[in-house]
């Protein structure tokens, strides 16, 4: 029987990885993700997880350290924020490159200057180019749930991608809610043991991994790496399936929640759309035609389903906590290139808020609200809007 | 939804009462949130930590900004702090204290509709034989707004603290519920 049970999200990672059985776990403490090496440990220590936990000197040791396990042929995890996954940037590419199915939980958190150690999402959102899958979990049991099914898209073979499954500082790390921990035997049905079949250490049949691609080379494989991440919205989609299968939790790519006859939708991702799903249960008592959808999945893209919400509404406002500089946030940019091309498509309105952990409360979306209202009424508004700004510091 | 604010200082375990008021009302079938202020906690500092109580799925994540039940650690704090800042009218304040109702109602910048008052620190120190309130204020909780049962309360905190520590705790927020006075204002 699965067991219902109250933590937080650190510690439903944690669970999350300790079903997932990894061989390897490396890791480096930073706040505020310390609670799930710290727990991960304890299962190590216990004897509960059959794994070799390494504790290393940084975040760029910890995720080298998952890619040269990886490349050894066995299951890998490990979590950190903000300056830590910034320090593994160099290493995410790297392990995109050399198709290693690693996952990494990241408790999403500002980056300085100035220091703050509480959630926006610039750390992850940085992070959109290096090849990775990108998850966002709304609450403790997305974040559980995402981490099992992040292993299963990445470890497919027509994906075979490292992924990695953020959710929002504090207001999900460290918050205790009710939580489902499945049963190991049914994640052992899901995930299955990880057969490697491509990256290994094996003396009878020696491979060199990570090799120099020269220019006749790199540019295929990078390719290869393109297409892994379109191949992958497909693995996605079944793999959601067999998850509602198994554990009987939906998920989508694109979360919908009260779209119909909307006209303005609201678009965000993370705990941020628990908030805004009862924002709109609010304005809807109202007469207001509003709804939300969440991006479940970042990376790849959910283009498709995004032109479909398109459809739907007169105005998507977005509400994202990361900011692209000149540009406005990086939904914006997504949005905006895949609607471009369409005859008919809604109007974009960007908010950017949120940002270190400023709480984003029912005010500030009556803030956005109001300008998403000018777009939809043929009024000027401005593309990007920061919410929440105090302007009297200024 | 039913929401509750703790003040502590740090050390004082505010941040896990808020975990274990939510664990006992989980308990009892209800679903829970409870997460500290998202500060720099620091030994001393005060502290401020939540729990919110519901019949249906929690999705709101914004910080409590007018609680219905305000939890007070520790009495110093009713000097430094406005700990009734934005109480729903009638709402429950619960102070650890040895002062007299008057003597705390002087201090509260808003009157609450019910007050309860224990001297937590004193049976803290008697059955723990430290000055950390957490979990004799629950039982103060239990006793005051009837949200959870006493032995939900007990048997969360069994589970929060092991072995002997955990009987010690239980002990404290029975004897804690069992001496709470609650005046109807």
């Amino acid at each position: 029987m699965p067991i219902r049970t109250v933590m937080k999200a650190n510690e439903a990672a944690a669970w999350a990885a300790k079903l997932a059985k990894p061989k390897v776990i490396a890791a480096f403490p930073i706040t505020p993700s310390t609670l799930v090496p710290e727990k991960i440990s304890e299962f190590v220590a216990d004897g509960e997880l059959d794994a070799e936990f390494i504790k290393v000197e940084s975040e760029h040791s910890a995720i080298s350290a998952c890619v040269g396990a990886s490349a050894a042929g066995v299951r890998t995890f490990t979590a950190t924020a903000s300056q830590g996954l910034a320090l593994m940037h160099e290493i995410l590419f790297i392990a995109a490159g050399m198709r290693l199915p690693i996952v990494i939980a990241v408790g999403n958190r500002a980056l300085s200057a100035p220091i703050n150690i509480w959630n926006d999402w610039q750390d992850t959102i940085s992070e959109r180019d290096t090849g990775w899958l990108q998850f966002y979990a709304e609450n403790n049991q997305e974040a559980l749930d995402l981490i099992l099914i992040a292993f299963k898209v990445a470890e497919d073979e027509r994906v075979l991608l490292p992924a990695m499954v953020g959710f929002d500082a504090f207001i999900l790390t460290h918050t205790v809610e009710p939580v489902e921990i499945p049963d190991q035997e049914v994640v052992d049905e899901f995930l299955g043991e990880y057969e490697p079949k491509h990256a290994y250490l094996d003396p009878a049949r020696p491979i060199t991994q990570g090799a120099l691609g020269f220019p006749a080379h790199y540019m295929e494989a990078r390719y290869t790496v393109w297409e892994a991440n379109e191949n992958a919205k497909k693995v996605i989609d079944e793999v959601f399936a067999e998850f509602e299968k198994k554990f009987g939790r939906k998920y989508q790519k694109v979360e919908e929640y009260r779209t119909e006859d909307a006209e303005v939708i609201f678009v965000t991702m993370g705990s941020l759309a628990g908030t805004v799903k009862e924002y709109v249960d609010h304005l809807r008592e109202q007469g207001l035609k509003v709804g939300v959808a969440k991006l479940t999945v970042y990376r790849p893209f959910p283009t498709e389903e995004v032109r479909e919400l398109a459809k739907k509404a007169k105005v998507l406002a977005l509400l994202e906590k990361n900011v692209t500089f000149s540009v406005g946030g990086a939904l914006f940019q997504d949005f905006s290139r895949a609607l471009v091309n369409l005859d008919e498509r809604p109007k974009i309105v960007d908010f950017i808020l949120g940002l270190g952990g400023r709480d984003v409360t029912f005010k500030d979306l009556d803030e956005a609200l109001a300008i998403a209202q000018r777009a939809l009424n043929g009024e000027e508004f401005d593309e990007v809007n920061w919410i929440g700004l105090r302007k009297e510091i200024l | 939804m039913i929401e509750i604010r703790f003040h502590g200082r740090g050390g004082q375990g505010a941040v896990t009462a808020a975990n274990i008021l939510a664990a006992a009302a989980f308990k009892e079938g209800k679903y829970v949130q409870a997460f500290p202020f998202f500060g720099v906690e620091r030994r001393g500092a005060p502290v401020t930590a939540f729990t919110r109580i519901d019949d249906k799925p929690i999705r709101i994540k914004t910080q409590i900004y007018e609680p219905d039940i305000v939890v007070v650690l520790d009495p110093s704090l009713l000097d430094t702090v406005d700990v009734t800042a934005g109480l729903k009218d009638g709402g429950i304040v619960i102070v650890n204290t040895e002062k007299s109702k008057e003597e705390v109602l002087e201090k509260l910048k808003k009157k609450p509709g019910k007050l309860a008052l224990v001297d937590a620190t004193g049976i803290a120190l008697e059955i723990l034989g430290l000055p950390i309130t957490n979990t004799s204020i629950l039982g103060a909780v239990a006793k005051a707004t009837g949200l959870v049962k006493l032995d939900s309360v007990k048997e969360a905190i069994k589970e929060t603290f092991s072995g002997a520590l955990g009987e010690k705790n239980a002990k404290a927020a029975e004897e804690a519920f069992n001496k709470t006075v609650v005046y109807e204002l």
